[in-house]
């Protein structure tokens, strides 16, 4: 295993390396590239006056409150339709005319309707966030094993015990992956609002490093987001494997 | 059973046709300010206008133009550098690694780069489209490619095969469902990402347009644009899966 580690992290460094001598060589001069070397002195230097701090924080809060109202949201919808089927007929076109619109597009509503900030990002997460949580969650609800229905029947549950004693800890493992789905688009959903228009958090930080010809700066961001993104990643992913354990990972298909 | 199928169909439409109705109450009442949500008539007048005497058209072929373009070079990319790192091991164990740790990196960051490299041209905005589009294409392809049935693999070589022709007669072949569906993927990040680009160099499109409308409040112009992305996502994606169907219709066969 340390091997086939080591091996990944050949390529790389051997491009950073690669990378950093050239810079020095050519005594590069650019508005797009800069030596690794001072990459990541740009971001210590951001952490160091807490910039890129504060940005994290503006970002992952939008991204998270987002995350959460559309998952409230996206699982109420999905329960409701993964338990009756008249439901889910009847709202299937209403589902299938929404759901294509891509959640960028309502950037302008959101920003005629609420200004800059937090809010509008918000609601944009959360809106690219109902969709793999409704839907997944609507399967998993719908392939739960039939007869813990009918033991809820039998011991004439009332709905709302039912949903919550024998339906979402049935469904919770494969909610979970849609979960932990919507988390990475949350995440990419908010900074891509911050980068196209919103003045906030990581997007806005690094539209601002380029702005200012300041490239070090701005791949450290780039750099930074790519950290998040793969520690949020890694982060679900254990939790998912700590919570329900393998089988939790085979109703996950890439 | 079809006859049912299509009762329910029926009652999905007028569900949704309600909450049109539903809309056009709110919009009439004026319960939202009607600067910030238009009526479906408003909306609809302002659509058959912008196709009707408007420059729609060309604001949409724009939109489908950068979209198109971005992601058939990621499809072409895509294959082609997945199917080369997923058809030798050594690739495999020493690339693949990289390209999963940079997956989950938000791939709109990569625009303020591009900006920094190409400025806010067309170019600029196809290499953003083709980058964020060419992830799923790509490690569906080195996945398709790495679960190929090594038996298939032994025939190859007991028949002493070329390697152009493995990946070509055997490969490509059972890895085409993991790759139309790393297209599909794809084909939705190609959309948001291209109103992105034009949202942010102002380049020909829709998404330039709603935000122009936006910026001047012409509320029915930005719905109407709205719409129009929902109705470009929606029929590229079932464009999609009839092509996939129809390519895969030789495998739904066999077994």
């Amino acid at each position: 295993m340390t091997g086939n580690s080591a091996k990944a992290l050949a390529l790389p460094l051997a491009v950073l390396l690669a990378f950093e001598v050239w810079a020095r060589a050519t005594h590069l001069q650019s508005d797009s590239l800069a030596p690794p070397s001072q990459i990541v002195m740009a971001l210590i230097g951001a952490f160091a006056d807490f910039s890129i701090l504060a940005a994290t924080r503006d970002t992952l809060f939008s991204a998270f409150t987002g995350l959460a109202i559309g998952t409230l949201i996206g699982l109420a919808f999905g329960i409701a339709f993964g338990i009756s089927d008249t439901l889910n007929r009847l709202m299937e076109v209403t589902v299938e005319a929404i759901r294509p619109i891509p959640s960028i597009a309502l950037l302008p509503i959101a920003l005629i309707a609420l200004g800059f900030g937090y809010r509008m990002e918000i609601v944009i997460v959360a809106f690219a966030c109902v969709w793999p949580i409704l839907i997944l969650s609507r399967a998993a609800v719908r392939s739960i094993e039939p007869r813990l229905m009918e033991v809820a029947r039998a011991l004439r549950l009332p709905p709302a015990q039912r949903i919550w004693k024998i339906i979402i800890p049935a469904a919770l493992p494969r909610i979970f992956v849609a979960f932990r789905l919507s988390a990475g688009i949350a995440l990419i959903v908010a900074v891509t609002v911050e980068i196209a228009i919103n003045p906030l958090g990581l997007g806005a930080g690094i539209m601002l490093a380029q702005q200012a010809l300041r490239p070090d700066l701005m791949l450290a961001y780039l750099v930074w987001i790519g950290i998040i993104g793969y520690a949020l990643n890694i982060l679900l992913t254990v939790a998912q494997q700590r919570l329900f354990g393998r089988a939790a990972l085979s109703g996950d298909s890439p | 059973m079809n006859r049912t199928a299509l009762v329910w169909r029926l009652a999905s439409f007028a569900v949704a046709a309600s909450f049109i109705a539903l809309w056009q109450l709110i919009a009439n009442l004026k319960l939202v300010s009607p600067v910030f949500l238009p009526g479906p008539d408003r909306a609809w007048a302002a659509l058959v206008r912008g196709f009707s005497a408007g420059d729609l058209w060309s604001k949409l072929a724009g939109t489908l133009e950068h979209m198109t373009y971005g992601w058939l070079a990621a499809s072409i990319a895509g294959i082609a550098i997945g199917a080369i790192i997923g058809s030798s091991r050594t690739m495999r164990t020493y690339v693949a690694p990289s390209l999963e740790f940079l997956r989950p990196l938000p791939v709109s960051a990569i625009i303020p780069v591009a900006i920094a490299m190409l400025g806010l041209t067309q170019a600029m905005a196809l290499f953003v489209i083709a980058f964020g589009a060419i992830w799923p294409i790509m490690l569906a392809t080195i996945h398709g490619f790495a679960a190929v049935e090594p038996r298939l693999y032994e025939v190859a070589r007991s028949l002493q095969m070329s390697r152009l022709a493995v990946i070509f007669k055997i490969a490509l072949p059972s890895a085409s469902p993991d790759i139309l569906a790393g297209m599909r993927l794809s084909l939705t990040v190609a959309l948001i990402l291209s109103v992105v680009c034009e949202i942010l160099a102002g380049l020909d499109g829709l998404g330039h347009w709603v935000l122009l409308s936006a910026r001047a409040f012409r509320s029915a112009d930005l719905f109407a644009g709205v719409i129009l992305l929902g109705v470009t996502g929606y029929v590229t994606s079932v464009a999609m899966s009839l092509a996939e169907n129809r390519l895969l219709a030789w495998q739904a066969a066999q077994r």
